[in-house]
């Protein structure tokens, strides 16, 4: 019961990170029609945001500790950030401790910006290119995109630690009467999921009940009537595009407590949530919310030692596994729509 | 009256094939004893830096790097000499090798076996290197040392640290300066048990290829040894990223110790999984719960951040080691790049080194000559103090280095502490060890190629 209840939390918090990307995927595809495989470098950026915001929080000036030497034998220069000088080490320190919180402002205009500057300056050109073109382009955008960054940051994961008020592990079990100890689970991890939960359910009442939202909407069902009406689709496309980075970037800022951010992380996740989109059906937003919860819960309980004991290395596959059946049973995945990349 | 045989017909045959002999390259004849592969014939002579300067282990292979053009700025008589001021052997002059400059060219093991394959194949055909050294993998360096054993090159392997590698796959042509996982448990084990006690229940993740295997299987044996449980081991993907579904069922298994048998990316998250789920907040069995890392890297501790704090492994070399050797090289490499070595910095500075010093004292770059130099080199001043290249398997044995995660570290490179220095003599196995192949592992024959 104690191992079923953490993998199911486990599931969800890995699909929380599935969805988020793979929403965003899918709404670039079902609006302009790109299979942008630059994504996972978006999600990059956003955890390089908060790499960048942690670093100019903590850009400090150094003095000299006689007492103590560095490894050359010289006297130990001490690093002292100017924000504990500026406002004191409890206000200028707390400003330092929730840098990642903080980057989620900075970082929204950052990624919008760089989905706008993505998508007009590269990916339009693409778009009556057959899906194989859009592929190779964006499959090179991303792999400039993270040689870039490691240029600038290097190979080596950096530490990004959460806020320390939520940092640790709560104890659920003892909140649904269970034993103390039987479900601890980490703070971040929970606080991560109810962001999540947060950004998808924006996207969606956005979409749902705006009249941006209905346009676009519109425009994914039948683009050509709607630009008879004279609506300039085109232009609300673009808007999404920037506010599809915008999600995958916060997912990746809120992302960096959990795993030290490295240049690689975005490919990490590209295929995975390239699965998802797939699974989910092209262009099926609640297909990709949906399947990326599943393919992570899916992958937590295949990770637990009862199942790998009867199917050895079977969480090494099980989401492949899951999305050859479902495609065998359900071509168009489990929400998606007739016309859609059939053509 | 003797009758004679000879023909025109056959005077011609035999002159044809005596021509054929004398024109062929002594390069091309197994009777030729001073022919080997990249026989240097100008005044220089070049060795091949096989790294990986991309992919997850770029910052250890621009570290090794570093540590490579040192040292042979240093056997070319430029810089301050380093560590060649202290070591013992003084067949180099400071004036290259063998009257040869010494130059470099590299390549990028991607940390893939055929990327690395491929980089030293190039650098051995096309650029005429006379040996390679360096590597941030055991599968790499496993692969690029059967690939020299055939080419006929010496290969000074990098930071590879599976037995395999001196064990079931050792080569003749081949040499590691880096300690190995038997070497680790050894020294571990008994600061664990210092520790820790000896009644413990530890539970295992190990990423799932050879060097993971390799480390499982002699740290559960030495800790088994003093007492301990093993109470599971679960194999993880090398691809994998969140640890938290390999984590959660560590909480409730019984297990008070968690031994991460990972690496590079795969230890900084583990690690970082295990210290987020509360592992080192827990009692369990009356005892606190407690999370190893066999082995530690100083580029692995920075990734990690904080969650190394009091976190135990060990190290084939530290630069806060106060040998003079040491002192002579971090004073040299931190003057030079204003940072202080890494330890597999350390490990390609030595192996360049002593490449240098067994031609100058062979008197010859022909791999066979150099392997002969070699084995059974003892020698001292170059870190870890005395050291020996055991003829047997061509391992080098030396102290080993036990260390923690540090609590208040006062720089961004202050973040082990050391603990203990352990003696050769614990550390030291026979050749034919079980781990390591048992009687059926064999160096082979030494091939000079060509």
């Amino acid at each position: 019961m104690d191992a079923i209840l953490l993998q199911t939390l486990n599931g969800l918090d890995k699909g929380s990170a599935y969805a988020l990307i793979a929403l965003g995927l899918t709404l670039i595809f079902g609006t302009l029609g790109v299979v942008n495989f630059a994504h996972g470098a978006l999600f990059m950026i956003g955890a390089f945001c908060a790499v960048t915001v942690s670093r100019i929080l903590n850009l400090s000036y150094e003095t000299v500790d006689p007492t103590k030497t560095d490894f050359l034998g010289n006297p130990l220069k001490v690093k002292t950030p100017y924000l504990e000088g500026w406002f004191g080490p409890e206000f200028g320190g707390a400003l330092i401790d929730w840098s990642v919180p903080l980057a989620i402002i900075f970082a929204i205009p950052i990624m919008v910006f760089v989905g706008f500057a993505m998508e007009r300056g590269l990916i339009k050109h693409f778009y009556k290119r057959p899906h194989a073109d859009q592929i190779l382009v964006t499959f090179g955008l991303a792999i400039v995109l993270q040689e870039v960054v490691k240029y600038f940051y290097g190979a080596n994961p950096i530490p990004t630690p959460a806020p320390d008020a939520l940092k640790g592990s709560a104890d659920l079990g003892v909140l649904i009467g269970l034993d103390p100890n039987a479900v601890i689970y980490p703070v971040w991890r929970l606080v991560y999921f109810g962001f999540a939960a947060l950004i998808v359910g924006a996207v969606f009442a956005f979409l749902q009940f705006t009249t941006f939202g209905m346009v676009v909407r519109a425009g994914m069902a039948d683009r050509e009537t709607v630009g008879l009406l004279g609506i300039n689709i085109d232009r609300r496309f673009t808007i999404m595009f920037g506010i599809a980075a915008a999600v995958a970037g916060l997912a990746g800022v809120m992302y960096t407590p959990i795993n030290s951010p490295n240049y690689h992380m975005g490919m990490d996740f590209l295929v995975l949530s390239f699965v998802v989109v797939v699974v989910g059906g092209m262009g099926s937003l609640p297909g990709a919310v949906l399947a990326g919860f599943l393919l992570g819960i899916l992958e937590s309980f295949a990770s637990m030692n009862e199942v790998k004991s009867i199917l050895p290395g079977i969480d090494q596959i099980i989401i492949y596994m899951v999305a050859i059946i479902i495609l065998l049973t359900r071509p168009r995945g489990l929400m998606g729509r007739k016309g859609v990349m059939e053509d | 009256m003797s009758k004679s045989t000879l023909t025109r017909r056959g005077v011609l045959k035999t002159g044809a094939v005596a021509g054929a002999t004398l024109a062929t390259p002594t390069i091309f004849t197994a009777g030729s004893a001073a022919a080997y592969t990249n026989e240097p014939t100008g005044s220089t002579v070049k060795f091949g830096f096989n790294v990986p300067q991309t992919g997850p282990y770029a910052e250890e292979g621009l570290d090794e790097l570093r540590a490579q053009e040192l040292a042979i700025e240093h056997i070319n008589g430029m810089g301050d000499g380093g560590a060649l001021n202290t070591f013992t052997s003084k067949a180099l002059g400071g004036d290259g090798v063998l009257g040869k400059k010494v130059e470099f060219v590299t390549g990028d093991t991607q940390t893939k076996s055929d990327a690395a394959r491929a980089s030293a194949k190039s650098m051995i055909e096309k650029d005429g290197v006379v040996m390679i050294n360096g590597g941030s993998s055991s599968g790499v360096a496993i692969a690029v040392q059967g690939l020299c054993q055939e080419a006929g090159i010496i290969f000074m392997a990098g930071l590879t640290h599976s037995n395999d590698t001196t064990g079931k796959d050792r080569k003749a042509n081949g040499f590691r300066h880096f300690f190995n996982a038997y070497m680790s448990a050894a020294a571990l084990a008994p600061v664990l048990n210092k520790e820790y006690g000896s009644d413990r229940r530890a539970y295992h993740l190990t990423a799932d290829y050879t060097w993971g295997w390799s480390q499982q299987e002699s740290i559960a044996a030495a800790t088994e040894a003093m007492g301990w449980q093993t109470v599971n081991n679960v194999l993880t993907p090398l691809a994998a990223t969140d640890f938290s579904s390999y984590i959660a069922p560590v909480l409730n298994s019984g297990a008070d110790v968690l031994v991460l048998n990972h690496y590079g990316g795969n230890m900084v998250n583990s690690l970082t999984n295990a210290i987020q789920f509360g592992l080192r907040d827990k009692q369990v069995n009356g005892k606190n719960f407690e999370i190893v890392v066999p082995l530690y890297s100083e580029l692995m501790a920075a990734g990690a951040g904080e969650n190394i704090k009091g976190v135990y492994g060990s190290m084939n070399w530290n630069w806060q080691l106060t040998d003079e050797g040491t002192k002579a090289f971090v004073q040299s490499f931190g003057q030079k790049y204003g940072r202080p070595p890494s330890n597999s910095a350390q490990t390609c500075y030595a192996q360049t080194i002593l490449y240098a010093d067994a031609a100058a004292r062979a008197g010859s770059f022909n791999p066979c000559a150099i392997a002969e130099a070699l084995e059974g080199f003892e020698f001292d001043g170059l870190g870890n103090g005395p050291t020996l290249y055991r003829a047997d398997d061509h391992q080098c044995f030396k102290d080993v280095l036990v260390m923690k995660g540090r609590d208040n570290p006062t720089s961004q490179y202050d973040t082990l502490e050391l603990v203990e220095k352990t003696p050769v003599a614990q550390v030291t196995y026979d050749a034919n060890h079980a781990m390591f192949g048992g009687d059926a592992a064999t160096l082979g024959t030494c091939n000079a190629g060509a």
